[in-house]
């Protein structure tokens, strides 16, 4: 694929766009030795359950600028619809604009058909966007959420490949997140149980990798309601303080004192008059 | 990218980029690595298919289904890029649907076979798709068709795919008679991806059959633990 200079064709019957030239600029600019400023990457840890009566999203609220957290309590899981959510992991501009564009879009669609909308379609319409930029939005993402048919839960890679899963875990934590599934995930779990599962899960992902940390927030959905909780647990909070470098006046003695007053003569004096109307 | 993810052995961990809190895994492209399988009896087809989609070296679904239905009696067995495949069967899917309701008959599964064909062919470029399509029709009966990377169309009674394949040419060659029942095709099929996961470590999980006749499809599992077993030690 890189013998393509410049352009790639893409799937014209689902797409009908070329490849954007992004790709191209960041290729020419790695030619001449600049490379491009690292992208804010959520390192992330996020994972979905489907529990009896519905899907409960979790993530944690790290963002990260290579080895800097940048946004110490960022929210991960974002809105598609009233009852769909979407975790993100990734690249974060890429998941925020990704989910506000699906949200928007499916708000219309749901406008158009008079329906509420189906997690299938959200689905469908992450996967084609994706598919069709070939993997350069870096966007990771776990949707979930209830509708007609029931819970449903999905993984979508940024390739645009998708899975519909009972649980799912994405992102650099996501292997700790996962261990803890496959440990303790049951089949129609009660809520309490399953908000339990995925709390853990995340906390796996926060204490054992770098890249994901802070706390656990949580969306919870069911037919009837909807729980967004951020936080769910504040797993790592800031500690107060127990001594203070601060020397109180006194602490160095005294000995002499001289004042020299500094006389200054006003040379110019000018009036700028500031318009607050 | 990831070059022909079906066939070559997994290199090792490639340069991670910038970041090392992110591991390399997380940016490589989603695989189907698999062992997929098809054969024509009379009367109908069977398929089979592994369950494992890896992302470099972790799996990232262990349970897939890698046997698409693309019409009532049209099937696709899927390996190489889980996206490509996936983007290419739902865009087959809805032509052969339009095709069929103009038709006002079912369609043919020469035709289903084609419809991939040029998809895959026309971008043969960007996509690393191998797929198998298999079915039913009044015309032909039960029929396979072999679509691999690069965009080929071939009909052939027995047809095997994706990186596991290799591991059982043998095994078809030898084992594989024409004018089989549907049930020796059945086991036949279970063993031979059953072989096949044993020796590939792309392919794994649980072992998916359908058959496909005029009456329709029918599909099972069969679990990890229900498995053939071969391994003497």
């Amino acid at each position: 694929m890189n013998e393509h200079k410049g352009h790639k064709y893409i799937f014209q019957i689902v797409s009908g766009s070329i490849l954007s030239w992004n790709a191209v600029l960041e290729g020419e600019a790695n030619k001449v030795g600049y490379s491009l400023p690292a992208a804010r990457k959520t390192g992330t840890t996020i994972c979905g359950v489907v529990f009896k009566d519905g899907v409960i999203l979790g993530a944690d609220t790290r963002a990260t600028e290579g080895m800097i957290v940048a946004d110490k309590n960022c929210s991960k899981i974002h809105y598609i619809s009233p009852n769909i959510y979407c975790c993100g992991a990734g690249t974060a501009a890429d998941t925020e604009m990704t989910t506000q564009i699906i949200s928007s879009n499916l708000e219309l669609h749901a406008l158009s058909t008079g329906r509420v909308p189906r997690v299938a379609t959200a689905n469908r319409m992450l996967k084609q966007m994706l598919f069709r930029y070939q993997g350069y939005i870096g966007a990771a993402l776990v949707l979930g959420g209830v509708d007609c048919n029931g819970p449903h839960l999905y993984s979508i890679y940024p390739h645009g490949s998708t899975d519909k899963l009972p649980y799912v875990t994405m992102g650099s934590g996501s292997l700790a997140a996962m261990a803890v599934f496959e440990d303790r995930y049951k089949p129609d779990m009660e809520e309490e149980d399953a908000k339990r599962l995925v709390r853990d899960a995340i906390a796996a992902g926060i204490f054992n990798d770098l890249g994901s940390g802070s706390n656990i927030d949580l969306c919870v959905i069911t037919k009837g309601k909807l729980d967004y909780i951020r936080p769910h647990d504040e797993a790592n909070k800031k500690g107060v303080r127990t001594g203070d470098y601060k020397y109180k006046r006194g602490t160095t003695s005294v000995l002499t004192k001289s004042v020299t007053a500094l006389n200054l003569e006003v040379v110019e004096e000018t009036v700028l008059t500031m318009d607050t109307s | 990218k990831m070059a022909a993810a079906t066939m070559s052995p997994y290199f090792g961990q490639q340069m991670s980029s910038k970041n090392d809190l992110v591991p390399a895994w997380t940016s490589q492209e989603v695989s189907t690595g698999t062992t997929i399988m098809a054969l024509e009896y009379d009367g109908g087809v069977v398929i089979g298919a592994d369950s494992r989609t890896t992302t470099g070296a972790y799996i990232a679904n262990r349970v897939t289904d890698k046997l698409t239905p693309i019409h009532d009696r049209i099937f696709c067995c899927r390996s190489g890029s889980a996206a490509d495949t996936q983007a290419i069967a739902d865009v087959v899917t809805y032509q052969l649907g339009f095709h069929s309701i103009e038709l006002d008959e079912p369609p043919l599964v020469e035709t289903a076979a084609n419809l991939f064909r040029a998809s895959c062919y026309r971008y043969r470029e960007e996509l690393t798709a191998g797929i198998l399509v298999a079915g039913w029709d009044r015309r032909k009966g039960g029929q396979v068709y072999c679509v691999p990377i690069g965009g080929m169309l071939v009909r052939q009674p027995v047809s095997v795919g994706g990186s596991g394949s290799s591991y059982i040419y043998g095994f078809m060659d030898s084992n594989y008679k024409p004018n089989m029942t549907k049930d020796q095709c059945l086991e036949l099929t279970a063993a031979a991806v059953s072989l096949a996961m044993e020796r590939d470590g792309s392919s794994g999980g649980v072992v998916r059959l359908a058959s496909i006749s005029k009456d329709g499809v029918e599909r099972r599992v069969i679990l990890g633990n229900q498995l053939p077993k071969y391994s003497t030690h």
